[in-house]
């Protein structure tokens, strides 16, 4: 599905540039649901937008469905973190679901109607008509989801996409994308910086080292689906992958160490 | 009577009682310079208003000289707006052309643009082309201006998901660019509208055969107070509706940027 190869971004040139990642290995199954955490700074924002093809990387390739990505490729979406910046404030809800349809859906009722669905979808079927700024952050961030969901995408990326919304709303949206996940045959890959999430949504957790970035350590998670709040979170299998993940975001100093890519490879001692 | 409609009313009761005052002072003093109100109010009647029904109540002074300042009006703006507000959004999304353009802009703005009429009565003869390009060149900077920033500000996040959208450059200036620039480029055509009514009569005074400012030059050579004094009201209620219809229209237009400011 998705496969990056020695995926190298620096910003800048001579003495000032930048390194944000460097050397990024990582293969990604078709759908498969894979987090990405790391220490701040740690450059998982450029990777995800360079997979998206709206950063342009310095060195290495990135492969989607065998194409190789330089421009915004088809069939993938984006949720940001920002959701009160990334929605259009003088568009209704509504519109703002139905515009990235406009590429490959003709005409307005037909858009409406998938935007109407995606809605329903993500819990919001009676708010079409509201503003964005006349709903609460959760909801907003639920209405970015719907966007990209309307297009059907074949793989969804998503920058820490509940960073900004309250432990409650959060735990219902974690919910809401594997349950989107559960009903659509689509690749989801989740940057996040919170390390119970990382483990909590993903079939893979992907730890990069601080900047500039590669990856660290490539972890299955063998938790049984359909995942749940409070028992999955009481597995010791679960506190013991939080734990390692949390341990091995916050070593500094440890050489890197690498996992062979794949849901099922084992963890690879350091190198 | 709610509370909001007692307050509309005192206000109101502000400007009645200084009309008032002004009307026992003026009668009291009998100063030719100062007429009363009343013989404003019965002279702009006479003179503007008092037109029969099929002309909307216009006299043909009205029709020969109100509505072609009007007009004046409109098209300076036009103008200004067709040019400002493409150009704007333009220069506001290329930094680099702004950056090298900027001090041609603000040398430009900073004329006085009654010191241009010269020119433009050479360039265009006396009449309407003169005038509405002094409207027109007069109102273009604040829209222009405004513009520039507005386009400049549009919030990286928004364009970048529009990218992630793939949506066309076409459709990113239409859906994103230009709604995000409409609160300013509004803000800049308010301070061009009332600039819009001083350059018309400034231009209508400096040359012209018709106009509000040409029956107020008349109206100061012949010593005429009580004429000259209806043409000032009358600007004034121009200004105020000309207002009025343009915060109708942004409240309209931008029902979303002021409830999004609310909270």
């Amino acid at each position: 599905m998705l496969e990056i190869t020695d995926l190298t971004k620096s910003y800048g040139r001579g003495p000032a540039a930048h390194t944000a990642i460097s050397g990024v290995d990582l293969t990604v199954a078709q759908g498969e649901l894979v987090s990405i955490v790391g220490p701040s700074g740690c450059g998982k924002s450029t990777l995800l937008r360079c997979i998206a093809g709206l950063a342009h990387p310095t060195g290495g390739r990135v492969v989607l469905r065998g194409v190789p990505v330089d421009d915004v490729p088809d069939g993938l979406a984006v949720v940001l973190q920002d959701y009160g910046r990334s929605l259009y404030p003088w568009l209704t809800v509504r519109d703002n679901v139905a515009m990235p349809l406009r590429r490959t859906t003709r005409g307005r009722a037909p858009r409406r109607k998938a935007a109407d669905a995606a809605l329903a979808a993500v819990g919001l079927p009676a708010d079409g008509d509201k503003y964005p700024w006349q709903l609460s952050g959760g909801m907003q961030q639920r209405v970015a989801i719907a966007r990209a969901l309307a297009c059907e995408p074949l793989l969804l990326l998503m920058d820490e996409p509940f960073g900004s919304v309250d432990a409650q709303t959060r735990e219902d949206l974690e919910d809401l994308v594997l349950g989107i996940r559960r009903e659509r045959d689509i690749t989801i890959l989740v940057v996040t910086h919170d390390i119970d999430e990382s483990v909590y949504l993903g079939d893979r957790v992907v730890v990069l080292t601080p900047g500039p970035g590669r990856v660290r350590a490539d972890l299955p998670v063998n938790l049984p689906a359909p995942r749940d709040q409070i028992e999955t979170k009481e597995r010791p299998e679960f506190i013991r992958l939080r734990t390692e993940v949390s341990r091995l975001v916050r070593s500094r100093d440890e050489p890197a160490r690498v996992g062979p890519a794949g849901p099922a490879g084992p963890v690879s001692p350091a190198r | 009577m709610s509370w909001t409609r007692m307050r509309w009313a005192s206000r109101w009761a502000v400007l009645v009682a200084g009309v008032a005052a002004w009307q026992l002072w003026a009668s009291q003093a009998g100063s030719s310079f100062f007429p009363p109100p009343s013989k404003i109010v019965a002279r702009m009647y006479h003179l503007w208003f008092s037109g029969p029904a099929a002309h909307v109540f216009l006299t043909s002074d009205a029709i020969g000289n109100i509505l072609p300042s009007l007009g004046r009006i409109f098209a300076g703006l036009a103008i200004a707006t067709a040019v400002g507000v493409p150009l704007g959004i333009a220069l506001g999304r290329s930094p680099a052309v702004t950056a090298y353009l900027n001090p041609l802009l603000q040398f430009a703005r900073a004329l006085p643009v009654v010191t241009m009429a010269p020119v433009f009565i050479v360039l265009f003869k006396i009449g309407t082309q003169m005038e509405v390009a002094t409207i027109a060149f007069g109102t273009v900077w604040p829209i222009l201006l405004n513009t520039i920033d507005g386009a400049a500000s549009v919030d990286p996040v928004q364009l970048e998901t529009a990218r992630a959208f793939r949506l066309s450059r076409w459709e990113r200036l239409v859906w994103v660019i230009v709604p995000a620039c409409l609160p300013k480029a509004f803000a800049g055509f308010r301070l061009s509208l009332s600039l819009s009514l001083i350059l018309m009569v400034f231009a209508e005074l400096v040359g012209s055969t018709n106009g509000i400012g040409y029956e107020m030059g008349n109206a100061t050579n012949s010593f005429d107070l009580t004429l000259l004094w209806s043409t000032i009201v009358l600007l004034g209620i121009l200004g105020y509706l000309l207002n009025g219809l343009l915060s109708g229209a942004e409240r309209r237009v931008l029902a979303w940027h002021s409830a999004n400011r609310r909270d």
